[in-house]
């Protein structure tokens, strides 16, 4: 495609068709040393432009900046980079493929839309820095990684895959899980009263040749839907569990 | 429009090639062509406008769908144009958005089955703000208490007129009846099993509900049957109830006319002990209804796609919940039905519901006579309407069932009838079953026909039935009534290939009838509106000014 055809893509402002070129500034990579698929990259604050990279399928794009809701929804190959922060429902539902975060991410990280139960299905989605609430809900495959602390419902109604929350986590983390592995390396005030405690465990695998030391605290549930989850809780950041030794 | 193939089965006509005149909203012998828009039909299929006689498309049961399923809505978005107004859809479309998509598809009269007479008003207002439709309502009457306790006292004519005083005040056209005696059982969490069981407070049996009420609309004189859900619907073992329903009322029928409408009967045709075993009843059902003349049906086809299953059937929704444990609402109507709705994913691996999409298909070919069975697919319930082209290529196609059928569950493939079938329908069967047949049934008079006076609602198809053989082209075909050519209500050109040219507000039709004693509202009556309903007897019926362009259609009664 050549840069006119590019800047003729019709794209929508609020309730308005709009062309591309009307919106941004478009420019060839100088860039020889890129690889050969398709790189993108988008330099600026779009905070308010929504959906960048959805059902994205191969290449890769790059963000310099803030980006809006809905990054990479539905997205099934290649990878998104953002060097900033990023609004609600970043990888909904996506598929396969990379997204790595540099700032934070905004609430439903990797949700899926309201009312559907098709969340996560596959790829890797990284955060180095803090997310909102309800973070992986309705999760089936792929995994979490996140640098930063996280909001509430971490991993609700997840149903398998694995999410590793390095900061502190907030209330009611697992919350309706069925399956799957929620690893929380900071704090965690309070375990669901509908978790059982398990064992104790010295480490945990994230991924292939990926380990973190523990000890964790292994939670199983959520009982309530009769799940069988596992809530892995470091120990030495959670003094407060103490009190569930004594059911070891 | 000159020179289209015509197929108006209510006149004999069978691919014809006319002219057919239209003025002032009706058809006419003849017009002065100098002053008139002509369309130049030849090449194409002319048929009245689509009739359709079972279609959950308004009301409180479908809206409260509607605000379960924000993701049955996201992926389907219906844009504004200068003319139409955006909308939502897929299996729940908003109100405008159904008007629009039905008259793509040709469609010019539809039925709104399952009004709760507490929720007249709601569904009035939906029923108003759905365009480019003709529209009607049927309110549930099965497990209404004055009824039931008619009923029991054998009180046939009083119970008559007080159905004329409920058809009048919530602007109804016929009476439905829901998995009789089992709603109101519901309601205490039981269910009846079979017609003679008891209904639970109320000394009397689904069987007694059934000929009452059928007794009921035929003094009353109303131009459509009793519109019947089973009981036992969408339980394995049903055929054997719906062959006891049809039965029952067997001795009421006069004059070789229908006397009872069993709707969406593919969920009523299950034979087996359990979901295991599931077998098709088409069979047994189809030698009874060709042997009968009581009966009129229409399929509830499934469609392998996701839907949203809602009927007042609160019982069978439980069930269905149960199956699924997907996400739900149950709803009690007061004192008056039940409601259930349950998101659903028919799929083809799934021997059950491969058996279903089997059965609806087998009774729409095994019954002979095309009048005795229409086309729905119950929606939203079997699947969204907007598929009805796919079936119109199932039942014109022996190819088309074949490559759905490579692709469906073995074991149901080794099950069905359907190989053993080779029926394909003409296109005048299919206007028939599309509309001819479920407006005689329905007794429009000025509907599903091109007749001298007939409303001048029509659909124009972009197919030559001379060069195009559906059996082998059924792509084509299903592709031609996808988007009507055009489509014609009340002698206005509203939709052409798909785009809609025209927003106009069909009427609402209902019931003005007239007894010759007024219902007797006792003391009583009002007190039990007061005690026990949230509407009092006062503010209970729904004015002809509430409806948006009001037609009554006059009944005169014989009590």
């Amino acid at each position: 495609m050549s840069l006119n055809e590019i800047g003729m893509q019709k794209i929508w402002e609020g309730n308005k068709q709009k062309r591309l070129d009307e919106l941004f500034k478009i420019d060839n990579s100088k860039d020889t040393t890129a690889s050969e698929s398709t790189m993108i990259s988008i330099s600026g604050d779009v905070s308010k432009v929504k959906r960048i990279g959805a059902q994205m399928k191969n290449g890769g794009i790059t963000i310099n900046g803030n980006v809006g809701m809905h990054l990479g929804e539905e997205m099934a190959g290649g990878k998104i980079t953002v060097n900033g922060d990023v609004g609600s429902w970043a990888g909904s539902m996506m598929k396969n493929g990379a997204i790595e975060i540099h700032g934070n991410a905004g609430d439903y990280l990797a949700a899926p839309y309201r009312g559907s139960t098709k969340g996560m299905h596959g790829g890797k989605i990284t955060v180095h820095g803090n997310v909102g609430n309800e973070a992986g809900a309705y999760m089936k495959k792929g995994t979490i990684k996140i640098h930063g602390n996280t909001g509430q419902f971490v991993g609700l109604r997840m149903h398998d895959g694995t999410i590793q929350v390095q900061g502190d986590c907030d209330a009611r983390a697992g919350a309706c899980m069925i399956a799957g592995k929620i690893v929380i390396e900071g704090k965690l005030e309070s375990i669901l009263p509908s978790f059982t405690v398990d064992t104790i465990k010295p480490k945990v695998k994230i991924e292939e040749n990926e380990t973190v030391q523990g000890p964790f605290y292994v939670f199983l549930g959520d009982l309530a839907e009769c799940g069988n989850g596992k809530l892995y809780v470091s120990k030495q950041n959670n003094p407060q569990l103490t009190i569930y030794d004594k059911f070891l | 429009m000159k020179n289209g193939f015509v197929y108006d089965p209510l006149h004999g006509i069978d691919g014809q090639k006319m002219d057919v005149a239209v003025k002032n909203g009706k058809i006419v012998e003849s017009v002065d062509e100098h002053k008139v828009t002509t369309i130049d039909a030849s090449r194409m299929i002319v048929m009245p406008g689509g009739v359709d006689i079972h279609t959950h498309i308004a009301g409180a049961e479908v809206n409260s769908g509607r605000l379960l399923r924000p993701e049955d809505h996201y992926k389907d978005i219906e844009r504004k144009t200068s003319i139409t107004r955006s909308g939502v859809g897929r299996s729940i479309p908003s109100t405008f958005t159904t008007g629009y998509r039905y008259s793509r598809m040709g469609y010019t009269t539809i039925m709104n089955p399952s009004m709760p007479p507490l929720e007249a008003r709601h569904t009035h207002e939906e029923l108003n703000d759905t365009p480019m439709l003709d529209k009607a309502t049927y309110p549930l009457l099965g497990d209404w208490w004055f009824v039931l306790e008619y009923i029991a006292q054998n009180n046939i004519k009083e119970c008559a007129r007080h159905v004329a005083w409920l058809m009048k005040s919530t602007k109804g056209y016929a009476i439905k009846i829901v998995n009789p005696g089992g709603l109101e059982a519901w309601g205490f969490g039981h269910n009846v099993k079979n017609l003679d069981d008891q209904v639970p407070h109320f000394c009397t049996t689904p069987r007694e509900i059934i000929r009452g009420l059928c007794k009921t609309n035929k003094l009353l004189n109303l131009p459509h049957t009793i519109h019947l859900h089973t009981n036992n619907l969408g339980k394995p073992g049903n055929y054997q109830t719906t062959l006891e329903t049809m039965k029952c009322v067997e001795n009421l029928a006069a004059d070789n006319k229908p006397v009872i409408h069993i709707t969406h009967c593919q969920f009523s045709a299950f034979k087996g002990d359990d979901w295991g075993t599931l077998q098709p009843g088409s069979e047994e059902i189809a030698s009874y209804v060709n042997t009968h003349s009581h009966v009129t049906m229409d399929m509830g086809q499934i469609i392998f796609t996701d839907t949203t299953t809602m009927t007042a059937d609160g019982p069978f929704q439980y069930d269905l919940y149960g199956l699924t444990g997907n996400k739900w609402i149950n709803h009690d109507v007061e004192t008056e039905t039940s409601a259930g709705i349950v998101p659903f994913r028919y799929r083809r691996k799934s021997y059950v519901h491969a058996v279903q999409w089997s059965i609806g298909l087998e009774l729409a070919l095994l019954i002979k006579d095309p009048w005795k069975i229409f086309m729905t697919t119950d929606h939203p319930n079997a699947g969204p309407f907007t598929f009805y082209p796919k079936i119109i290529g199932w039942l014109l196609s022996k190819k088309a069932r074949e490559a759905t059928m490579r692709r469906i569950n073995p074991r149901a493939r080794s099950q069905s009838l359907l190989p053993s079938i080779g029926r394909e329908l003409s296109f005048y069967e299919i206007a028939v079953v599309t509309r001819a047949g479920q407006a005689k049934a329905l007794g429009l008079k000025n509907k599903g026909h091109l007749g001298l006076g007939a409303d001048a609602d029509i659909a124009i198809f972009d197919i030559n039935p001379e060069k195009t053989d559906p059996s082998r082209k059924y792509k084509t075909v299903r592709k031609a009534f996808r988007k009507a050519a055009y489509t014609i209500k009340d002698g206005e050109i509203v939709s052409k290939n798909g785009e809609i040219l025209k927003h106009v507000d069909g009427a609402t039709m209902w019931l003005d009838v007239k007894v010759n004693e007024p219902a007797r509202i006792t003391d009583d009556i009002k007190k039990r509106f007061k005690e026990y309903w949230t509407v009092e007897y006062e503010n209970y019926p729904v004015t002809e000014e509430y409806l948006k362009k009001s037609n009554p259609l006059p009944v005169e009664a014989k009590v």
